[in-house]
């Protein structure tokens, strides 16, 4: 199985689906003669096209929109956030209109569109740079929100994300774009909406998406050092949500911690939480706790954003906790 | 100021073509359709059988029936939440844009959609849309998705004067001209949105001027005579089908009732005087007295019309009266694909 980065993961990804559908499109900033900003798009202009490789001005809204538009009369777009802090611009017609249309048309209507690009923060990227809004998007029925791990993980849920029917926001990670990792060649898919646990364990789950995953890998690793046997469950789809995945795992370990890199506040994880305290508030042998984003714009100084971010020592420290252990 | 809108262009019709005598008198069966319509509508309002928001089109009845008439079957078609006229016009029948209205099973998107979205796929009737211009830059995408499949087809976006001055307008305008995409802007200027009129929103009066920014083809256009509205969108249809290029439309026009049922016909921010002096260049009876004055019908044929829409209209009243409520589980269908 060839090793690729996460980034050509997606690419391969982008090219497979654009041969295989006349009706894909990309659309976005910088996706076509720059190449992507962040190299995603490499070489698909040249194979496809101006048509099908679109360059945008600056200007969120209008593409979301054109993209959602083009999506109601049959094509399937994949609209390029460069990040999803730009995307806020066009959270309108994300939620207005993408979300909305099957319903509002008695199900004449469907957006079958993409929206991808990095969410969350790099490097010192400050305040308006570095915010992971999947809680957002998750919120709103209609959208389906898939942030992919791994190059593999990459790969098979862009594919179907393109193929489905529904409007998807997709949020990939942009510290993950050079992650290395095998990835099958050709037809791989995986499915929207299944967890995947990423490793065994049995006295108690990470669970946890996105850049989160590696964090709580790097976590369980030194946990195996000292004696403590966790299982990482990587969500892959935070809406719809793997409900039994997540349960299975809360029945099998009895303790866990939640991880995400956003804002505490009606996170994701407040969500995961919900579900296993409502269906599985018996299986549970401790309080389940979160490890988030410090609830702060992100600072610029490296030592400060580095205290707002979630690293395997805030992980560790809460698996201890959750196992009563020190 | 105040009095010149609806007036405008003063661009006059030229003589009407008697070979196209039906037509003619098929776009004046629809004005009344739908003014006859918007009443009913506006009765059921005030007896609680209509919820939500409901903003009638009495008065700019040429506005959508003169445009469509000049368009395909195959062509798109967005609107704002005040589109119940578009809806009639495009042929969407009255008993279901009226079983919307009523929330009904039967309605155009079953009950789900309501006044502000009539939808019907079938017709390329793709919306009533109701964040203001947030539909324009969708009637920019099916215009990009026209040239991506490389046929004629055109994709129109009613907006009113008000979503000019909202930056989807700016985006979508532009994205449109830049990339030279088969759309027509058709703002329809009643002169306020909501209560606040044009010159206390726009920086510059003459909206069909904001064409030059994206150095696209403009006309400003008298929205009260039905045949003028359907010469400049002939014009503007031409445009995209043999050179794929946009116009924007500013047609002048004027809201004969308040803004939604829950605004008077005057309020606080229009006259009386204004109000009634519109009034007399209503779009059905100009275009009545220039039909009959031609000769191409009589007041007897206006008044047999007049009988039959208003039998459409009583019959769609109690269809949608007497249909049933979507089925409880239909709550939770259409959320998602083969939900």
């Amino acid at each position: 199985m060839p090793t690729l980065t996460y980034r050509d993961a997606l690419n391969h990804a982008l090219r497979e689906e654009m041969q295989r559908d006349p009706n894909v499109f990309l659309m976005g900033e910088e996706v076509g003669v720059y190449q992507g900003a962040y190299k995603v798009s490499r070489g698909l202009l040249d194979e496809f096209g101006p048509m099908r490789v679109v360059d945008t001005p600056i200007t969120e809204l209008g593409f979301a929109g054109v993209g959602i538009g083009a999506a109601m009369v049959g094509l399937r777009p994949v609209v390029e956030f460069m990040t999803w802090n730009f995307a806020l611009l066009a959270i309108d017609q994300l939620v207005n209109s993408a979300a909305k249309m099957r319903y509002m048309s008695g199900g004449q209507v469907g957006v079958p569109a993409v929206f991808r690009g990095p969410g969350g923060s790099a490097l010192q990227l400050a305040a308006q740079h570095s915010q992971a809004f999947e809680s957002w998007y998750a919120h709103v029925p209609g959208l389906k929100v898939v942030m992919p791990a791994t190059p593999a993980d990459a790969k098979g849920l862009l594919k179907s994300a393109i193929r489905d029917d529904d409007p998807v926001v997709f949020i990939e990670g942009e510290m993950l774009y050079n992650l290395k990792g095998e990835v099958p060649e050709g037809e791989h898919i995986v499915p929207l909406g299944r967890a995947d646990v990423k490793r065994e364990g049995t006295e108690v789950t990470i669970i946890c998406h996105s850049k989160t995953v590696a964090v709580a890998l790097k976590a369980a690793e030194q946990l195996s050092a000292d004696g403590v046997d966790a299982e990482v469950l990587d969500l892959r789809t935070i809406r719809p949500l793997d409900r039994e995945s997540i349960l299975a795992t809360v029945g099998k370990t009895h303790r866990c911690v939640v991880a995400e890199e956003g804002w505490a506040f009606a996170g994701v994880g407040a969500q995961v939480v919900d579900i296993i305290q409502r269906e599985a508030f018996d299986e549970l042998d401790a309080p389940i706790l979160r490890v988030t984003g410090a609830d702060v714009p992100m600072p610029y100084n490296k030592h400060l954003e580095k205290a707002a971010k979630v690293d395997p020592a805030k992980v560790i420290a809460a698996v201890n906790s959750v196992l009563y252990r020190e | 100021m105040a009095g010149s809108t609806a007036a405008g262009p003063r661009k006059r019709s030229r003589g009407l073509d008697s070979g196209q005598a039906d037509e003619y008198r098929r776009w004046l069966r629809q004005m009344m359709l739908i003014r006859r319509f918007e009443e009913k509508a506006g009765e059921a309002y005030s007896l609680g059988k209509i919820g939500g928001f409901c903003h009638l089109y009495i008065g700019q009845e040429a506005v959508a029936v003169g445009s469509l008439a000049a368009l395909r079957p195959d062509d798109y078609i967005t609107c704002s939440y005040r589109e119940h006229g578009h809806a009639l016009a495009r042929g969407v029948p009255a008993r279901t844009v009226m079983a919307e209205l009523f929330g009904k099973a039967a309605g155009s998107s079953g009950g789900k959609g309501g006044s502000m979205h009539i939808f019907d796929a079938s017709l390329g009737f793709l919306g009533g849309h109701a964040i203001v211009g947030g539909h324009i830059p969708l009637a920019t995408g099916m215009a990009f998705a026209i040239k991506y499949r490389d046929t004629d087809q055109a994709a129109i976006c009613y907006f009113g004067e008000a979503a000019v001055n909202n930056g989807a307008f700016h985006e979508a305008l532009n994205m449109a001209a830049l990339w030279k995409l088969p759309a027509i802007y058709l703002c329809e200027n009643n002169r306020y949105g909501m209560g606040t009129a044009l010159e206390r929103a726009s920086a510059i009066y003459d909206i069909s001027e904001r064409a030059c920014s994206y150095d696209m083809a403009n006309e400003v256009v008298d929205g009260q005579d039905v045949l003028v509205m359907h010469a400049a969108m002939e014009r503007a249809v031409g445009r995209a089908r043999s050179e794929k290029l946009p116009t924007l439309l500013e047609v002048r026009t004027y809201r004969f009732m308040g803004h939604s049922m829950s605004d008077p016909i005057h309020g606080h921010y229009r006259t009386r005087e204004e109000v009634e002096g519109q009034r007399k260049r209503d779009p059905i009876a100009l275009w009545s007295k220039r039909l009959i004055d031609e000769g191409l019908t009589d007041q007897a044929v206006v008044k047999a019309l007049d009988r039959e829409v208003v039998e459409e209209v009583e019959d769609a009243y109690q269809f949608a009266e007497q249909a049933p409520d979507p089925a409880p589980e239909e709550l939770y269908t259409d959320v998602y694909a083969g939900s």
